[in-house]
């Protein structure tokens, strides 16, 4: 008799067998995070069943049993290992296993030299990031599948872990595409993630096996993988019970199970997990907390069938939730909606205002004004009369209640929004980034994955004597300290109030990073639906050590913000453009999605049209869907830039042709390395602009997938370089860059640096090409020419020179030249721009940040408010060295100070800084040119930036910024 | 915006001033302290771990800053707190590498926290070998340099030395109680200002060597794993969670290469700099010299090895040598070339288990760490790499867990090493006639070799 116990991060497995390895009983069942008590009841299970099983041979495998069996003293064995026992007995002949578990992603190879692979710490769970993902669609994972097969196109959805691809998918659902659509792109994305992740290069094919739960379960996620990897894998019979098997062949010490189980039940019942004080020490501390914070009410009045004066509409549609408010003139509150948004926020509103009108037959809509995700899509289709952002609407609010109000903070369902309030106005505003989860889905999320409702969960946590210490960090890293904490014996309420704990200290060590609560202020407002939560408001005041305001509305504040704003610019007797009975009644709505087919961009457009021929339009990067009219980048520094490197095109040579990647730092050395090797006689050819199908095809390469996308895309340029036929590609290391006297030194980041050493030890293509990668420095032009000549005269033997002194002159100078052209084009943008009154954005990156791939079309979004752009390198010559509180040793990172410095002087320039993420130096730089700006009294705004193509919080964040900045001009006016 | 003006250490401050030492190397920062001493400075090696740690460095230090950054601020910060210390007077030392990498400017951010923390008088000196913060009273003198050279040489030696000893070792603990012998007496040698010429040390690490090699042990074959990565995660526990505790406890032999490497691997670059891009004739031959010199010891210390059976690092010389094909040496930011040599060195000495451990997003670390291992898997198929990502949030369970797996392959793979001393295996499908095979054969070789043997017929 053999026993296998498989316990993962979701489920639990276990298998008995006989001694022919026949399966006598198997099971695959939830744990709930019940992993102690749910193991012991199944090793009692089997003596019961089979009493001729009660002492068997058994072992111990899954993630989530690692310590537990040492505990207690069973063989672990680890479970790619299992798997691999398993497979090779039951399958013999499988090349390649791929499997997805709860949390884990693995692909073994396993003939011509065995390989596992496991996904790195950060690349998130499969299983319940498609679990969470179901969640948001409001499917189970079953009815996403059968959706799924259902799909006529997918979308781009970022690959990286659930937290990102939750923020491409929201706004795709707030946008109205296609439930069946989304949900392929779910599976397309988990592939891509898992062969980017775990594949690294070496090919997927012969036989593969799909095993665990979300393959076995998905036809249609299987089919994805066998579309892309272009094989026909198999689900074998028990696909999700090969760990457990694997550990029953491995398994070889006799146990008695029974006894097992006590030693198990002995050990839960210690708790050894690290814990923090609770959030109540008596009953009487809850009562007075409570009756302190029932005081904050707004005023409410009757809204009786008969009521007939001007009433204001506020709407918030947000990620996750549709709000909306109606107040009178003296903003007391008539009524109030609450509703989850089901993806597709417009026929809840459309039902909600429907209401409005048959309760209210004389009913007088002064003003409606929209605000949240959903603002400009709500506005279009119900013809509100103003749209707010959703920053703005919330300190409006805010102030209602607490006019001194310095700081507000947001934990809403999907996002947390802080701001900081100066002189009546926000002055500082923080978002949780891609990465920082911790919101009110997250603790929903939890909730149900432990068996709870939300609310109840919440209340279990309010007494708990011992809450864990979870620390403060995304979902998926949550998840497993959850898990260990289960393990030690944690009880359900100390979780919930963990991590109800866990979600204020992420917002304000990790989104606002304070040191110190008076750092923020004392006159705070908290709102938002997840302060409901007693025990997060609770947590929030003890970690802040203060007594804050949380309104009977917090969940409302955007929609009583908007309908307040809405108030205040509303005319005395003005009567809404709000759809009127009649056509509320004929109201409806058609989405449709589309390929632009504009421009080579070729956004992928959800069109909504409603009747009465309105329509809105979203997913574009720019205006000409709309408008019909081509963007002329006439304010736009970076599509300059774009326009000078494209520029560069290969003129037939002698010596055949060279490729250069338009990747890294190529986007501002193209220059000079385009006219050296056009002068040597080359034919130089580049590489395009980046493109969402030029990531894809270098994706498998990548080696290192936390390394920043910048660096990610040289993958792709370098496959596109290898197919063109050239005599050699040339991406040289260079560990200093030019020095510009700006810094106490010039090197360039490690990863900019270096990378091509990264392309050369993993890149097949280059087999196939002459790839030169030599170590060469620009900074000594002296020395360049003597070194460079020694390097190519290695590959081109009859270069003289004579020759290389000529083009390295020439590449010097085109190289100045180039750099001069930006720096005159900036100046005639800034002229211009003052001429027009307009404001100037320097959107601060690296010259890579060019990259239309890489930026997201962030500057063409910037003019389209109104603004002009320019460039960091476009002015950071304007002033001198001067000192900073870091090291300031990286030349591309001296021009953003410089830059940040001369804003400081420039009233109408304001800076924008791009942050790539993953880009360990902008830990660095991001607070040492926020110090810059905030000591010349100038607002930062920091964009961080990845694959992901969502411009929603990038919306937000830019209208904030701007709606701050014309409420200091009218000041000063 | 005028920029903080922050506060030196003062020569004067030698006298009033105790120094905390982060404690990256517990080994040979324990000698460091102890020549510390002796040049006049009071001061104390940090042990305070524990959540808060990690805690207030993520309260003070950017979030998306390394790992080490975030424990070695966090570490001084605690005690600071902790009440232990006189805050007017205690200063801080940390080191500075001055490359490309973000470590250099660990410094200013440990600053910057120290102010947002409120300990503003609270002066930081630079460990540097760039020059960097020259006006500091902390001056690096010919002869505290060579002193600082035998400190690392005669730590290296006593952590290689218990690795070695230790996982075979009959009497549990004798390594480790030889291993606090020698450093006390090392310690008290150096306070005592001697023990660290070339003559003294000549003499004494024989000795040392001898008596490890006298510690009884029975070599069964165990996992050897090789330990590489951001220099601080690889040697201090508080930052590799206990790695090498964890290692040991799963059995397994761990060769941490030495800190010398790293420390000539600084020496080096300079030169290699010059070669690459231009430099002078002083620039390119100063660092040839510094390494010849260190070479006489470094003899010393692989022959004292050798001598006693041990394993010995190769000869820095040689190392370089090996990055060849693989990664250029100009690859100087954080561990550089270093790491990637260091890997291959460990595969080809059959410590062909590697745990390539780095913080989590650690830059450097994409090119030499990650981004070669699939270089060094085409040359080395045997290579059994594993990088693991250290992070305030990432937890041991999902560390020990991708480690074990690194270890599952590396235990299949332990028989089929020694296959030629043992008799062929037959039909591998008939597992258990095999599995006592082979257990039978390796408990001939020695009584306590169970624990392998069972581990190693899941291969079978």
């Amino acid at each position: 008799m053999k026993v296998g116990l498989d316990i993962g991060s979701t489920t639990i497995k276990c298998v008995l067998l006989d001694d022919r390895g026949q399966i006598l009983y198997s099971t695959y069942e939830r744990h709930f995070s019940h992993i102690l008590e749910k193991s012991e009841e199944l090793l009692r299970r089997i003596p019961v069943q089979f009493p001729f099983a009660a002492a068997a041979e058994l072992a111990i495998s899954g993630s989530a049993g690692m310590g537990m069996a040492e505990s207690v003293d069973i063989p672990f064995v680890q479970e790619v290992f299992a798997t691999r026992v398993a497979a090779n007995r039951l399958v013999p002949g499988t090349d390649v296993i791929i499997e997805l578990g709860g949390e884990d992603a693995k692909i073994l190879f396993l003939t011509n030299g065995m390989e596992v692979r496991m996904n790195g710490s950060c690349a998130g769970g499969t299983g319940a990031f498609i679990d969470q993902m179901a969640t948001l669609l409001k499917m189970t994972a079953g009815d996403m599948d059968a959706a799924a097969l259902q799909a006529e196109k997918t979308y781009t959805i970022a690959s990286r872990c659930g937290v990102f691809a939750k923020s491409d998918v929201q706004p795709l659902i707030n946008q109205g595409a296609k439930a069946p659509d989304i949900a392929a792109s779910i599976y397309q994305a988990v592939v891509n993630q898992t062969i980017a992740g775990l594949a690294q290069g070496r090919p997927i094919k012969g036989n593969v096996l799909y095993l665990g739960g979300p393959l076995t379960f998905s036809r249609c996620l299987r089919e994805c993988f066998d579309r892309t990897l272009g094989v026909t894998g198999a689900c074998p019979e028990n696909s999700l019970l090969f760990v457990a098997l694997g550990a029953a062949f491995y398994s070889d010490q006799r146990f008695d199970l029974n006894q097992v189980a006590s030693r198990l039940r002995e050990r839960g019942a210690s708790e050894t997990y690290r814990s923090q004080p609770p959030l109540f020490e008596n009953q009487a501390e809850y009562e007075a907390f409570q009756a302190r914070h029932a005081k904050a009410a707004v005023p409410r009045v009757p809204f009786g069938p008969d009521y007939a004066a001007p009433v204001h509409i506020g709407i918030d549609s947000g990620s996750t939730t549709v709000k909306l408010a109606v107040i009178d003139q003296e903003a007391r509150l008539l009524f109030t909606d609450y509703r989850p948004n089901l993806g597709n926020p417009v026929p809840l509103i459309r039902e909600v205002l429907q209401r409005l009108y048959d309760e209210h037959p004389a009913l007088h809509v002064a003003s409606v004004t929209t605000t949240g995700y959903g603002e400009d899509l709500t506005r279009s289709a119900f013809h509100a009369d103003y749209g707010v952002v959703e920053t703005v609407a919330h300190f409006a609010a805010a102030r209602h209640f607490l006019p001194n109000v310095d700081f507000i903070i947001d934990i809403g369902g999907q996002d947390m929004k802080c701001f900081k309030i100066e002189n009546g106005a926000i002055s500082n505003i923080f978002l949780n980034e891609a990465c920082s989860s911790g919101c009110g889905s997250f603790l929903q999320t939890f909730a149900q994955a432990l068996g709870h409702d939300v609310r109840e969960f919440a209340r279990l946590g309010l007494f708990a004597g011992r809450p864990v210490d979870l620390g403060s960090r995304c979902t998926v890293f949550m998840n497993s300290s959850v898990k260990q904490a289960q393990k030690d014996g944690a009880s359900i309420e100390n979780i919930s109030a963990g991590l109800s704990i866990s979600v204020v200290k992420n917002a304000i060590y990790k989104v606002i990073r304070a040191a110190s609560p008076e750092e923020l202020g004392r006159n705070i407002v908290v709102q938002g639906g997840t302060f409901y939560n007693e025990a997060v408001l609770r947590a929030f005041e003890k970690e802040m050590g203060v007594e804050v305001i949380r309104p009977d509305i917090a969940g409302l504040m955007g929609a009583f913000g908007a309908a307040l704003y809405g108030r205040g610019k509303a005319v005395p007797g003005q009567t809404s453009d709000l759809l009127d009975r009649k056509a509320l009644a004929d109201f409806r709505q058609e989405t449709e999605s589309r390929l632009c087919g504009l421009c080579g961009n070729n956004c992928q457009l959800t069109v909504n049209t409603f009747a009465g021929g309105g329509s809105f339009i979203s997913g574009n990067r720019c205006d000409r869907p709309v408008t019909g009219k081509a963007d002329t980048g006439q304010r736009n520094l970076y599509a300059y830039k774009r326009r000078l490197i494209l520029d560069y095109k290969p003129v037939p040579g002698k010596r055949g042709k060279i490729g250069l990647p338009l990747c890294l730092n190529f986007w501002e050395l193209l220059p000079f390395w385009h006219t050296f090797f056009t002068r040597l006689g080359f034919a130089v050819y580049h590489s395009p602009l980046s493109s969402r199908d030029l990531y894809l095809k270098g994706q498998a390469t990548i080696p290192s997938d936390t390394a920043c996308f910048p660096a990610k895309l040289a993958h792709g340029h370098i496959q596109f370089l290898s197919k063109l036929g050239l005599d050699a590609i040339f991406y040289p290391c260079m560990t200093y860059n030019l020095d510009e006297g700006l810094g106490d030194n010039h090197y360039n980041c490690p990863v900019v640096a270096y990378y091509p050493e990264v392309i050369a030890g993993n890149c097949p293509e280059i087999k196939d090409t002459r790839f030169i990668y030599d170590y060469v420095g620009l900074h000594r032009p002296k020395d360049f020419t003597r070194k460079i000549f020694d390097i190519l005269r290695r590959y081109f033997p009859d270069i003289s020179k004579h020759e290389i002194r000529e083009a390295s002159d020439a590449a010097y100078a085109e190289y100045a030249h180039h750099m001069s052209l930006v720096r005159k084009e900036g100046e005639r943008i800034i002229t211009q721009a003052r001429a027009e009154g307009r404001r100037i954005i320097v959107l601060a990156g690296r010259p890579y940040h060019a990259d239309p791939e890489v930026n997201h079309g962030i500057d063409t979004l910037i003019t389209r408010f109104g603004a002009a752009v320019v460039t960091e390198d476009s002015i950071s010559s304007r002033v001198e060295k001067f000192p900073t509180t870091v090291l300031n040793q990286w030349t591309y990172h001296s021009r953003l100070y410089a830059a940040a410095k001369y804003c400081c002087e420039q009233p109408d320039m304001d800076l924008v800084q791009l942050v790539s993420f993953g880009c360990g130096v902008d830990a660095i730089t991001t607070d040492e040119t926020q110090a810059i700006l905030q000591a010349g009294g100038k607002l930062y705004t920091q964009l961080k930036i990845d694959e992901i193509t969502n411009l929603g919080a990038v919306r937000i964040r830019l209208r904030s910024l701007f709606a701050a900045l014309e409420d200091e001009t009218r000041k000063e006016a | 915006m005028e920029p903080y003006q922050y506060p030196k250490f003062t020569p004067e401050m030698k006298k009033t001033h105790k120094i905390l030492i982060p404690n990256m190397a517990p080994v040979q920062f324990r000698i460091l302290s102890a020549v510390m001493e002796q040049a006049g400075y009071t001061c104390e090696l940090l042990e305070n771990c524990g959540s808060q740690v990690s805690e207030l460095g993520l309260k003070y230090v950017h979030n998306d800053t390394c790992y080490p950054a975030l424990l070695v601020i966090g570490q001084f910060l605690d005690a600071l707190a902790s009440g232990k210390y006189d805050l007017d007077h205690t200063a801080l030392i940390i080191t500075q590498t001055g490359g490309g990498c973000r470590a250099s400017n660990y410094i200013h951010l440990l600053r910057k926290a120290l102010v947002k923390a409120g300990y503003p008088q609270v002066p930081v000196v630079s460990l540097n070998f760039s020059g960097l913060e020259k006006d500091s009273g902390f001056p690096m003198t010919l002869p505290f340099l060579r002193k600082l050279l035998a400190v690392i040489y005669y730590g290296d030696l006593l952590v290689s030395l218990k690795a070695q000893t230790e996982p075979y070792e009959i009497r549990k603990g004798c390594a480790a109680a030889l291993q606090e012998k020698w450093l006390d007496t090392i310690c008290g040698w150096v306070r005592a200002d001697k023990g660290y010429t070339g003559r003294e040390m000549k003499a004494a690490m024989p000795e040392i060597a001898a008596e490890f090699a006298a510690i009884p042990v029975r070599r069964t074959p165990k996992v050897k794993v090789g330990v590489v990565g951001e220099i601080y995660v690889k040697y201090s526990p508080l930052g590799n969670n206990d790695l090498e505790k964890f290692l040991a406890s799963q059995d397994c032999e761990v060769n941490l290469p030495g800190l010398m490497g790293f420390l000539q691997y600084c020496i080096y670059n300079p030169a290699e700099t010059a070669r690459l891009y231009g430099g002078s004739f002083l620039e390119k031959h100063v660092p040839d010299l510094m390494l010849r010199f260190i070479e006489s010891m470094e003899r010393v210390v692989i022959k004292v090895l050798k001598e006693n059976g041990y394993h010995a690092p190769l000869p820095f010389r040689e190392l370089v040598k090996l990055s060849d094909g693989i990664i250029g040496r100009g690859d100087k930011m954080g561990e550089g070339w270093l790491l990637t040599a260091e890997m291959i060195e460990l595969v080809q000495a059959g410590y062909e288990n590697i745990v390539c451990a780095q913080p989590f997003g650690c830059l450097p670390n994409h090119i030499c760490g990650k981004g070669m291992i699939n270089k060094i898997r085409e040359l080395y198929p045997q290579a059994n790499i594993t990088p693991i990502d250290y992070d305030p949030s990432a937890t041991r369970v999902n560390q020990e867990n991708r480690i074990k797996l690194m270890l599952a392959v590396a235990r299949e793979r332990l028989p089929q090493q020694q296959e030629e001393s043992l008799p062929a295996l037959q039909e591998p499908e008939k597992q258990p006639s095999a599995v006592q095979a082979l257990t039978a054969a390796v408990q001939s070789r020695a009584q306590d070799g169970n624990q392998t043997a069972k581990r190693a017929k899941a291969a079978v």
